[in-house]
């Protein structure tokens, strides 16, 4: 069966046959151990979950922008939460915004990044025939997959869904008495993290496994596409973190079920004084952002490597500085685990950490700012082609950019005590972790959709969508930087009952139809993405006239990717444009001594070296041949 | 039969925006464009990317400099002078990278669009450079840093001896003032003595609570320091004076601390802001339930001698609700009822 083939497979090529494979459509579509499926059911889940999570952050927009609005049209959906005047209830005001940040950061970004474009392009770019444990794969989308059923279960409950900001920070998660939405909503939000959790982990030992062991000959970690070292990077990320978020959860389980008090201390509500004393909500806070920084990481550096690869290759230009692009991504994956606490500069905690914690965190904005001098320079004196995916990818390096620099007022630990928790956070992290991220999915979408599915996807409408997505999400969060500044604080129902924030109903209400209109554009993209799917243009073997070892295999590869051996790789993935070659790409594939004309001096050096094991592999070859007949 | 027509409507457009997108296509095949490496549409989206930077710059600083006033909260406390010079010495800062950085990113896209005729440059790391960006950043962020954390340190150093103590109570949804009294010390509080008439919990066996009172304005004499000793008994919350600079959640179970010089009177301030009604708010900014955007509460800056004279029209909680002291012991008792006496 499927898995027995995968598993025989290894770097050296002599074991592999042509494999029939007779595959029902369940082990086909459903329980598939293929790694190029199992991405499609991680974007195809994404997509859905984008779509929700977008809707959700539509209502509240609504109530932002509009906040006399008659709401009642949504109450055939809504049901109680829209009372007769058709105003929207307040706790559900903070169960939305809740939803829409649990599911946009793990469902979306997390799962449907990370999953998808791991899964699908880390065998086919390092040239393996499948993940090292195809069906630990199959349980990672599975275990993400009930996740999402359970919480979207929670939508619907009676007592709404958890309410407690995506932090869900305790006490307010851990009482129900404090808010409706900490009762099963709560439990059930928890039960899904926990699926999600084990999901992540049983999805990232796979990838790490398949980079560190199963690279094709050749295919030393110094040539792997930059693609790979970031879903590489970013498992670690994972792998070192969630369990910490399991942990946290699993206190916070005890604290709500079982009577203990990690995070419970000296609480009176409901007219009656709690039991618990001596814990401290603080701790749930170091060690929710112990993973919760960490994991904008995991939601970024994947939509960075994605970016590295389609702007070189749409640059017609090698990326620039390539170890200094490596070596950037370690230092974010190091230094990503000791910033933490900037999330935390006025929760009470010593202000001494805070000054150690503001030293760091702005350690971390070196490496960003490398990256994005880096990019800049790859465009420079390019040959720049606007594929959908290149646009897509420049437009990333602008939010992300724009997001950064923020990042350097709000890890001044003296300007985040008037910043915090205000709408300039909120501007911040769209900008350099959703929109940026989202861009990265985008564009990682358009640039092997011809992969994925054989076809093209209309270019035009990709156009269409990336200027109507691109100005649509400046102006959604660009304004947000002015209410901030302004101190409207965050997940507010209505600012009108203060003085100093009864103002902007204009530009709240210009915010809202931005939202609206922007998400309008996504449909350009769902209609581009079925359609294409379906009735593209057949693609060319190789569209973007790339180099990295996908495109060597054929337009519909089956399971095990290459129908012969796997090929080798002799040179690193960014030889474009390289002087004296007569095409302004070179494969991965081609060796060195095929292409004297273009060698550098060095190269010519391995020439000899490679010569040795191409003789060998031939041996095997033959060796290979005369046992099959 | 509105709703009726719209869909018409829209039925139509989408057919409309249909049929265009498959005679493009269709167009598109027969001139074989699909087929070229970079069709006439690159053109387009390179041009694209400089109207897109003209066009935002210009909107971007027609708005900030419009909204100035809007945005720019007047600020009343010492150290938000402080923190306000920081924001804008890094606005500038960050200011300068972001268009710099901007322009380029925009506006190579124009200069290095796809030529048949132009091979692009094989360039693929340049040591020096990186060395550089690495080094000018840090530096810039090093200064920057250390500007923070001077302020940082000097606004969370321990408050002055002489601080006007208040305690700022956090509930759902609600904001209990309370004030030492006399002798500027907080009586001590437990929360399980909370009921509808002891909100913050005190404990008034101490001796030190009889002269407590509450408030529902907190008033705070201009040009001294003031501390807010706070604390939450349900939930998180988060004390935000926006006009202060000033923010720090309220914990359950551990209580936490901000100190301030306010610098205007809300006299002032009304002059200043040619705004009558003027009043400095505190505001919630740790999610804490239903209420969480009504958690209001006013503070009142007035100059000292007022704030003294304030200060001795207060009456203390006992003196307001005797009750408070019935179950104490009786030496107590005695003398809570004595303090009761001298307000009378
Ligand atoms: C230039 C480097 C960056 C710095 C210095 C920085 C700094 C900060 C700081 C200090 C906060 C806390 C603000 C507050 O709550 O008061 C914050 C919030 C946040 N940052 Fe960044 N950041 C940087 C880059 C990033 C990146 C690259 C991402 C994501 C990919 C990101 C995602 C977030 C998110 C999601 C939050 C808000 C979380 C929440 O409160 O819900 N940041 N950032
Ligand atoms: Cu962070
Ligand atoms: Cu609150």
């Amino acid at each position: 069966m499927a898995t027995a083939s995968v598993a025989s497979h290894s770097g050296a090529a002599h074991d592999h046959h042509d494999h029939e494979h007779h595959d029902n459509f369940i082990t086909k579509y459903i329980f598939s151990t293929d790694h190029k499926m199992i991405g499609k059911q991680f974007l195809i889940t994404g997509m859905f979950w984008a779509i929700i999570g977008g809707l959700l952050s539509l209502i509240f927009r609504l109530q932002l922008g509009f906040p006399e609005m008659d709401m009642s049209f949504m109450k055939p959906i809504l049901g109680g939460w829209i009372d007769e005047t058709g105003t929207l209830d307040p706790e559900f005001y903070l169960a939305l915004v809740t939803m829409h940040g649990t599911i946009m950061v793990f469902f979306v970004l997390t799962a449907g990044l990370s999953g998808t474009f791991s899964n699908y392009l880390i065998p086919l770019q390092i040239g393996a025939r499948d993940m090292a444990s195809g069906f630990m794969n199959m349980l990672s989308y599975w275990f993400f997959f009930v996740s999402g059923v359970i919480m979207f279960i929670s939508l619907f409950i009676e007592t709404g869904p958890a309410a407690g900001g995506w932090v869900v920070y305790p006490p307010l998660s851990a009482l129900e008495q404090a808010i409706p939405g900490s009762g099963l909503g709560m439990t059930l939000w928890l039960i899904s993290m926990t699926f999600f959790i084990a999901s992540s982990l049983l999805g990232g030992i796979n990838y790490i496994t398949t980079v560190i062991n199963l690279r094709t000959k050749g295919m030393s970690f110094s040539r792997l596409p930059l693609t790979i070292w970031a879903f590489f990077l970013t498992a670690v990320i994972g792998l070192l973190s969630f369990p910490v978020l399991f942990s946290a959860a699993l206190l916070l389980v005890f604290d709500r079920s079982f009577g203990t008090s990690f995070y419970l201390a000296d609480i009176y509500i409901g007219g009656e004084a709690l039991p618990n004393t001596g814990g401290s909500p603080v701790l749930y806070q170091h060690l929710f952002w112990f993973l919760g920084h960490p994991e904008v990481y995991i939601v970024l550096l994947p939509a960075l490597g994605i970016t590295s690869e389609i702007i070189a290759t749409n640059s017609r230009k090698p990326i620039f500085g390539y170890k200094a692009m490596i070596i950037s991504m370690l230092g974010i994956t190091i230094l990503s685990f000791v910033v933490w606490a900037h999330h935390m500069f006025v929760s009470g905690m010593n202000p001494f950490l805070g000054s150690i914690f503001m030293f760091l965190t702005l350690i971390i904005a070196i490496p960003s700012a490398v990256k994005v001098f880096n990019y800049l320079t790859t465009l420079w004196r390019g040959n720049l082609i606007f594929t959908p995916g290149m646009l897509f990818s420049i437009g990333l390096v602008s939010f992300f950019i724009s997001g950064g620099l923020t990042g350097i007022f709000l890890g001044n630990s003296a300007i985040d005590i008037q910043l915090h928790d205000t709408y300039f956070v909120v501007a911040h992290f769209h900008l350099v972790m959703g929109s940026a991220s989202f861009f990265g999915l985008m564009a990682g979408v358009y640039h092997w959709f011809p992969k994925m599915f054989g076809r093209m996807m209309d270019a035009k409408l990709g156009y269409i969508h990336f200027w109507a997505t691109f100005i649509g999400v400046y102006l959604v969060f660009f304004p947000m930087h002015y209410i901030g500044i302004a101190g409207f604080p965050r997940r507010y129902y209505t600012w009108t009952g203060f003085e100093f924030s009864n103002m902007y109903t204009d530009l709240n209400m210009f915010v809202s139809i931005a939202a609206i209109l922007t998400f309008g554009a996504q449909l350009i993209f769902l209609f581009n993405f079925f359609y294409s799917m379906y009735r593209g243009r057949v693609a060319p073997l190789n569209p973007w006239r790339s180099n990295t070892l996908e495109w060597t295999t054929p337009l519909h590869p089956g399971h095990g990717n290459w129908p012969g051996e796997i090929p080798s790789v002799y040179r690193w993935p960014y030889d474009y444009s390289k002087p004296g070659a007569p095409e302004d790409f070179i494969p991965q594939t081609v060796p060195l001594s095929a292409t004297p004309e273009s060698n550098l001096p060095h190269e010519q050096e391995l020439v000899k070296l490679e010569k040795e094991i191409i003789a060998e592999e031939e041996a095997v070859l033959v060796a290979n041949e005369s046992t099959n007949s | 039969m509105y709703g009726f027509l719209i869909a018409v409507g829209a039925l139509l457009l989408l057919s409309i925006i249909w049929m265009v997108y498959r005679i493009q296509t269709l167009v598109s095949v027969v001139k074989g464009s699909d087929k070229k490496i970079a069709s006439g549409s690159n053109k387009i989206n390179a041009l694209m990317f400089v109207f897109f930077l003209v066009g935002a710059t210009i909107l971007m600083f027609w708005y900030s400099i419009k909204e100035f006033d809007n945005y720019q909260l007047p600020v009343a406390s010492e150290h938000g002078v402080v923190t306000d010079q920081l924001f804008w010495i890094t606005m500038a800062v960050t200011g300068v990278v972001f268009l710099i950085t901007h322009v380029l990113l925009f506006w190579f896209p124009y200069k290095y669009q796809w030529k048949e005729d132009r091979v692009a440059s094989f360039y693929p790391d340049n040591n020096k450079l990186e060395v550089i960006w690495t080094i000018v950043p840090a530096i810039a962020l090093t200064v920057l840093v250390i500007g923070g954390w001077r302020a940082w340190s000097d606004i969370t150093a321990p408050a002055p001896e002489n601080s006007h103590v208040v305690e700022i109570l956090g509930y759902q949804f609600a904001w209990e003032v309370r004030y030492p009294g006399m002798d500027n010390v907080l009586g001590e509080h437990d929360y399980r003595l909370t009921s509808a008439t002891n909100v913050s919990g005190v404990d008034f066996s101490d001796k030190n609570a009889l002269d407590d009172f509450s408030s529902p304005v907190v008033v705070i004499p201009k040009g001294e320091p003031v501390l807010f000793k706070i604390r939450a008994r349900d939930v998180l919350h988060s004390v935000f004076a926006p006009h202060m600079r000033l923010k720090m959640d309220a914990v359950p179970g551990m209580p936490t601390r901000f100190w301030f010089t306010p610098t205007k009177t809300t006299e002032e301030m009304r002059r200043e802001t040619g705004n009558d009604e003027f009043v400095y708010e505190i505001a919630c900014t740790e999610i804490c339930g239903r209420g969480h955007n009504s958690m209001r509460k006013e503070i009142r800056v007035v100059e000292p001698e007022e704030y003294r004279k304030w200060l001795a029209d207060q009456k203390p909680y006992i003196v307001n609700n005797p009750s408070l002291v019935e179950n104490l012991p009786a030496d107590l008792k005695e003398l809570a009822e004595i303090t009761i006496s001298e307000y009378k």
